[in-house]
């Protein structure tokens, strides 16, 4: 599909690139890249995925905009407030470029629902705020072999890795086996969090899923990035594959999607 | 012997704020002992009650992850970092 003359002056600065180039160009208008939250992590990812010419951006979140959001939560305004973060989301995105197709799924994502809302998607996107959907995201992405790129983030760090199970490389099971128990953990709101930790990793992913699209670069698969923004120091860890992780390894326990997504933002206790 | 210990964010309370602790030790198990001597309750945030690694809590020795060498039984040398890596998960919210 040739571009046309206002999406060649758009993305010159891509197509200049010789690792991207019009063929490159293409790749991102045809990929279609799935955002699992639209809070904190979500508005840099999709906003760079959108200003990138990424051609079709799903959101899925069940929450609307509440003004203690907007701390960190670009994507969504003052005006805003009150509306569903997928639609505040989608309004942002689609001002900001009209060729992305934003595709806004307000609901929570589940067990019973994963599989039906990755299937269309080349890429996901973990941004959530919660272990239960991480794993659920984990498994759903695995059975479907598609690539997941994931951000997390709390107080003054943050961590980003690639996950491709389906591959040689490990999934979100092998960096951590479970969950730490409901009990153990104080909510997000409690540990409080620094609004532009968001913007560092989220737009670190979208560089990942940029990088994922084009084929170009190497990417976090195999790897853990942690970001301390207090020491304003970067450290890339090991992440292994487990030969004995119950979804990815040679002998799986773990057959299907399970789990529940109702787990909001733990971490261990201070 | 002495390494240094990262400690991340939600656990520096328990560490007076501190993000690298120098602690003695040949392995990360006695690391981890002495570190709850000094810092009490640190102990617990990391291991269970039969004192094995919590699943949600990575110990790295420099860039390799402990579970996947000899866990907490992994030998440590001079000059080696050893850093705490909890999983998180805010994001959304």
């Amino acid at each position: 599909m040739p571009f046309r003359e206002d999406q060649i002056s758009r993305y010159s600065r891509h197509i200049i690139l010789k690792e991207v180039g019009g063929r490159g160009q293409e790749k991102l208008l045809g990929a279609k890249v799935l955002v699992i939250g639209a809070g904190g992590l979500g508005s840099p990812v999709a906003m760079y995925l959108a200003a990138a010419g990424v051609g079709t951006i799903g959101l899925v979140d069940m929450d609307v905009v509440d003004v203690s959001n907007l701390q960190r939560q670009i994507m969504h305004s003052e005006k805003t407030i009150g509306m569903p973060k997928v639609l505040s989301g989608a309004r942002t995105l689609e001002r900001m470029n009209p060729d992305v197709r934003v595709i806004p799924i307000q609901d929570r994502l589940t067990a019973e629902n994963a599989m039906d809302m990755f299937s269309d998607y080349d890429v996901i996107v973990d941004g959530s705020d919660n272990f239960g959907t991480r794993y659920i995201v984990n498994d759903a992405a695995f059975f479907l072999q598609k690539t997941l790129v994931s951000g997390s983030i709390l107080r003054f760090e943050g961590q980003v890795t690639v996950l491709e199970g389906h591959t040689d490389a490990p999934c979100y099971r092998c960096l951590y086996p479970e969950a730490p128990p409901p009990g153990l953990v104080p909510s997000c709101s409690e540990a409080g969090v620094l609004g532009v930790l968001a913007g560092t990793i989220g737009t670190l992913q979208a560089a990942e899923v940029v990088k994922k699209i084009l084929g170009i670069g190497h990417l976090l698969t195999g790897q853990l990035l942690l970001y301390d923004a207090l020491a304003m120091s970067f450290r890339k860890l090991r992440v292994p594959k487990n030969p004995s992780c119950p979804l990815c390894g040679p002998a799986p326990t773990i057959t299907s999607v399970s789990g529940s997504s109702e787990w909001v933002c733990q971490i261990p206790a201070p | 012997m002495a390494v240094t210990v990262r400690i991340p964010t939600p656990l520096r309370k328990l560490t007076g704020n501190q993000s690298e602790i120098r602690e003695e030790g040949g392995t990360i198990r006695e690391v981890l002992k002495n570190l709850e001597v000094h810092y009490p309750g640190i102990g617990e945030r990391l291991t269970d009650e039969s004192g094995e690694l919590r699943r949600f809590i990575n110990i790295y020795v420099n860039e390799e992850d402990i579970r996947f060498q000899d866990g907490l039984d992994t030998k440590i040398k001079l000059g080696d970092e050893v850093s705490i890596i909890p999983a998180i998960a805010g994001g959304a919210e």
